[in-house]
């Protein structure tokens, strides 16, 4: 593209496309009324997700249904279909929004599709059987951004995901898309663009929190005759799906902010580090970086301008500690993922050596906001301290699973209640889980702490990429230490001894505790190892795998003591230190006691049964078997 | 073992794929992901044709190869089973699962069936939490399981 005119005349072509999803979001920034109008004669667009949740459960089948019907209906002028990225509430899926309304449908079956066209789409009366349940609310259908989930929210760096087609430049486009990019290249110097990131208060969202200008400086300051910008996509946080969700559901937004940093640091070339597990997020990035070369978005002379820019796809394989940043890099050159001691610091000698700026995918998605609207509006969100909004990937015992987007600040209650609906079945809260592996669990004495990353640090777990497992009343925290540890000794690269045999040993502490043979002494090695491996080990992911051993140590030691001292698991979790038990609901009908494999359970047909508990392998058979819930573990 | 995987063809494909990233910094980890995707794994005969080609001393790529667990030495089953353990599967209790998918297949986790028709593995998260717990039949994912599905899922195969 040669010149900023050429992008505002797309724009302004572009917007008749995306104007009747814009109305009802309220997205009304740009433009004048005038620029509302909508497409000739399209009256209605259907969103599909194809997120990889909603294509998991067979969204693509409905996709090509949907196609079909509108064939079968002729309706393909007044009606498009519109294949976007994770709307993030993927507990929902699959999903299919109908705009001008703004309708919600979820957990849509192939079969559902005909009803819809037939009945909505053909006569304009809304399905409401197959409406999600939470947007009927005092017998009004409400359109989707008003559903609870998502009123709460505010997605800024999940601006246009299960909004736009991903695999559309102009959609992007039409939203503001390269805007920020152009105004950076042609009314910016790469020092004004770094002070905008410095004073919005931006701090890296891969993990550690690092303020983002203060980075981008360092990289522009290094004086070396090639540099590289890069992006961390690795994502290695078991829960997390923030980083891929954009990859899928708004690529450019990626493209437009490492062009902005290549800019602003003096570099031509951006790697793009995605994990090997996310094909469609790669196979995304991949289209919407030829469309950007193919309107020379990417490539030489960007806007007429004499600056350069194009980017590359790398592939990890497999390796969570290729997530840290040094690591990163070593697996980018083509050797194995281990870190390296730093300094150097990546932003003096990086990739092959060079001076390498290094951003996680979230932190890249903030920027092309920032630069439009400038560092005060984004300054203004959030705390003191932690500026903006955060995305979380909200798992484990929750109603509302998904991924959202709020300000920072917002308390933990906030999040759980109103955004996750609360625990299912009733059940009560017992923690929450943030950081993943290097993270801990925090009990319900802190539900209103605001989220920031100081506040997270202080209560002994970390923000990290924004992983949040909820836990009710059935889970074991030693369980989940344990859990979290078997992760770590995985993933550990071996390199420095205390993260490499350190973390075995606390594994086999934990397994000895919960299989009933700790003793009380065993908990306090455990404390003094985690203590040992965070202040030794060469690289974050040792300095913090002790942290959910830590922390549920901090708030939960009176389940560890349960487990060493009276043999119990309080939780009913941990299978060693459970007994089978049969109540007084038993019938008699025998079948638990064919069920068991050992012959444990004795009785008379129409009478009460029992469970020789020496006997017993707590295989649990007899307990699926029994149509009564007789049986019960303790 | 079958060595089938090993023909010429495969071995023209990889040299083609060899000297398409000559220019390319850092080339080998893309080069294995594609060999990987030629040959089905990347044995030794394999990485000693990438050593000679590329120049580089078999003992670092394999070192690289042993390395990343998404890479393999010996040729995966018909059907990979990947049973996902991350946390969100892990707290609705994949553990069970695969217990399950053991029994009735008689395969070990990392381990291939001896009629080479399944290979089952624990997987990290596949980014598919709101389903959880999932698992993975090479690509196609089934979700929100308990034990009791896991018979007529493995009786499609
Ligand atoms: C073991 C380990 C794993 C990490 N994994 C990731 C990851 O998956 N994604 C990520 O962006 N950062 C990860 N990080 C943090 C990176 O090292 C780095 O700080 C970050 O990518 C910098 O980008 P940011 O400043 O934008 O957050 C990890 C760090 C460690 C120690
Ligand atoms: S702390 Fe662990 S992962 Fe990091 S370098 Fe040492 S052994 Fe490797
Ligand atoms: S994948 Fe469809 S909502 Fe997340």
């Amino acid at each position: 593209m040669k010149s900023i005119a050429e992008l505002e005349k797309i724009q302004r072509e572009s917007l008749t496309k995306v104007n009747i999803r814009r109305i009802k979001q309220g997205k009304n920034t740009i433009g004048s009324e005038e620029s509302f109008n909508t497409e000739d004669g399209v009256r209605s667009h259907v969103l599909v997700c194809a997120g990889t949740g909603c294509t998991s459960s067979k969204s693509l089948e409905i996709l090509k249904k949907l196609e079909k019907e509108i064939e079968k209906y002729n309706l393909k002028d007044e009606i498009k279909i519109v294949k976007t990225g994770c709307f993030g509430f993927c507990e929902a899926g699959p999903i299919i929004v109908v705009y001008p309304e703004g309708t919600f449908y979820s957990h849509i079956k192939v079969e559902d599709v005909e009803k819809i066209t037939e009945e909505h789409l053909l006569n304009g009366n809304i399905v409401k059987d197959l409406l999600f349940k939470g947007s009927i609310k005092e017998d009004e259908i409400v359109p989707i951004n008003e559903v609870d989930f998502y009123k709460k929210q505010k997605r800024m760096a999940l601006r246009n995901c299960g909004l736009i087609n991903p695999e559309d430049v102009k959609e992007y486009i039409a939203l503001d898309g390269y805007k920020a990019l152009a105004k950076a290249l042609s009314e910016m110097t790469p020092e004004e663009v770094i002070e905008e990131v410095k004073n919005s208060g931006l701090r890296g969202r891969g993990g550690g929190g690092f303020p983002t200008g203060l980075k981008w400086g360092f990289t522009a300051n290094a004086v070396d005759d090639e540099k590289y910008v890069a992006c961390n996509a690795d994502e290695g946080d078991p829960g997390a799906f923030m980083d891929r969700s954009i990859l899928e559901g708004d690529p450019h937004s990626l493209i437009e902010a490492m062009a902005i940093a290549g800019y602003a640091v003096g570099a031509e070339l951006g790697y793009v580090y995605v994990r090997a597990e996310y094909p469609i997020a790669v196979e995304r990035l991949q289209i919407a970086i030829d469309q950007a070369r193919e309107i020379e978005l990417l490539g030489k002379n960007i806007f007429g301008t004499d600056f350069n820019f194009d980017m590359e796809i790398r592939l990890g394989a497999g390796a969570f500690v290729c997530g840290e940043e040094t690591a990163l890099i070593n697996s980018i050159e083509g050797k194995r993922g281990m870190p390296r001691p730093r300094p150097p610091f990546p932003a003096n000698k990086g990739i092959f050596n060079k001076p390498t700026l290094l951003n996680n995918v979230e932190t890249y998605a903030n920027v092309p906001e920032i630069i439009l609207k400038g560092a005060e509006w984004f300054a203004n969100i959030g705390t003191e301290r932690s500026k903006g909004t955060k995305v979380f990937a909200l798992g484990g015992k929750i109603n509302n699973t998904g991924l959202l987007e709020v300000p920072m600040g917002t308390t933990l209650r906030d999040v759980i209640y109103e955004v996750g609906g609360g625990i299912p079945k009733n059940k009560d809260f017992k923690a929450v889980q943030t950081g993943g592996p290097s993270g801990g669990c925090i009990p319900s004495d802190y539900l209103d702490t605001a989220i920031d990353y100081d506040n997270l640090i202080e209560l002994g777990s970390m923000m990290g990429s924004g992983g949040m497992i909820v836990m009710d009343e059935d889970n074991c925290m030693v369980d989940i230490a344990r859990f979290f540890l078997d992760f770590t000794v995985e993933e550990s690269c071996g390199k420095c001894t205390p993260c490499r045999e350190g973390t075995k040993r606390m594994l086999e502490l934990l397994d000895k505790i919960t299989s009933g043979e700790g003793e009380m002494e065993d908990i306090d090695k455990l404390e003094s190892l985690a203590n040992t491996i965070k202040s030794s080990s060469l690289c974050g992911l040792g300095q913090t795998a002790p942290n959910p051993v830590l922390s549920t140590l901090k708030y939960f030691r009176h389940e560890y003591e349960a487990h060493v001292k009276e043999k119990t698991c309080p939780a009913g979790n941990c299978q060693d230190l459970l007994t089978y038990f049969i109540t007084d609901g038993c019938k008699g009908c025998t079948l638990c006691a064919k069920a068991c494999p050992v012959n444990a359970i004795s009785g008379k047909t129409k009478t009460q049964h029992i469970i020789n508990t020496e006997i017993c392998i707590k295989c649990g058979a007899c307990m699926e078997k029994c149509p009564f819930d007789a049986i019960i573990k303790k | 073992m079958d060595k089938s995987y090993l023909s010429d063809e495969n071995f023209k494909k990889l040299d083609k794929l060899i000297q398409s990233n000559k220019e390319r910094k850092g080339a080998l980890m893309p080069v294995l992901h594609e060999a990987q995707h030629i040959f089905g794994c990347l044995s030794l005969e394999v990485q000693q044709r990438i050593s000679e080609k590329m120049k580089i001393p078999l003992s670092e790529i394999y070192g690289v190869v042993t390395f990343y667990s998404q890479f393999t030495l010996q040729p995966k089953g018909k059907y990979t089973i990947g049973v996902c353990l991350g946390t969100a599967c892990y707290v609705r209790g994949s553990q069970a699962i695969i217990d399950k998918i053991s029994e009735i297949t008689g395969v070990e986790v990392g381990k291939t069936s001896k009629d080479g028709k399944f290979t089952l593995e624990a997987t990290r998260c596949i980014g598919a939490c709101g389903l959880a717990p999932v698992i993975s039949i090479n690509d196609e994912v089934y979700g929100k399981l308990t034990p009791d599905d896991i018979p007529g899922i493995l009786e499609k195969y």
